[in-house]
């Protein structure tokens, strides 16, 4: 049996979008997929050593379920975006998920490698010495070098 | 039924009683079975489709007051 392959475009830097990324490949990796996720954009934000600033906005967000039902006004009120994102945690904590960072490091373990876009991070003048140690950096073409090659490729 | 070693993912949510049933296995010799434990009743899709794609054979699953108990064996 050939061992199966996935990559990922992970391209989103909320707390709601940070979690597919991770859950998915943590799950290939443990069903025996090589994985690789390639972060672009706001998805770097998930390869800080610290997580707590990546945060879910109720603003413009109108699917997210609310306990009880917000104007927009409200939620564009400062410290609305913390409040939310409190709330989150809470209710992930409460069923039994994982922390973003839990994740990420069950990943790591079970080798899945992650890629930051060279472009994407000189953009946005991210420092690496912010970003985790376990981490390539490269382009669009070293992607694809493996992206040709996978049985699941996502974009997120 | 015998087992030789236990792992309880009570109270965890997906992906972590795949990801982690996956680590309990890691340092079990072929043939030995593990018994594990989950509330989360995605686990029963999850844990048998879990066995289906690793070749690890699940020999039983079953429901005991509200947790779900699978025994799977290392192939």
């Amino acid at each position: 049996m050939t061992t199966k392959r996935m990559a990922i475009i992970a391209t989103k830097g909320t707390l709601d979008m940070a979690y597919p990324p991770f859950i998915l490949a943590s799950t290939a990796a443990a069903l025996g997929y090589e994985v690789q996720i390639f972060f672009t954009f706001y998805g770097l934000q998930l390869l800080r050593k610290d997580l707590s600033d990546v945060k879910i906005s109720p603003l413009a967000n109108p699917a997210m379920p609310m306990p009880v039902p917000m104007p927009v006004m409200v939620q564009m009120l400062p410290g609305m975006e913390s409040m939310a994102t409190m709330m989150m945690k809470q209710k992930l904590k409460k069923h039994g998920v994982a922390p973003l960072e839990e994740l990420r490091d069950l990943c790591l373990e079970a080798d899945v490698k992650f890629i930051a876009c060279q472009m994407t991070v000189d953009l946005f003048e991210f420092d690496k010495s912010e970003f985790i140690d376990n981490v390539e950096y490269g382009g669009a073409s070293m992607f694809f070098g493996f992206a040709g090659e996978t049985d699941i490729c996502l974009f997120v | 039924m015998n087992f030789d070693k236990e792992f309880d993912a009570s109270g965890m949510s997906c992906p972590l009683p795949v990801v982690k049933t996956k680590k309990a296995l890691a340092d079990m010799e072929s043939g030995q079975v593990l018994k594990m434990i989950s509330t989360d009743c995605g686990s029963v899709k999850d844990i048998q489709a879990f066995a289906d794609q690793t070749g690890h054979t699940l020999l039983a699953s079953t429901e005991e007051g509200g947790k779900y108990v699978f025994y799977i064996k290392k192939k």
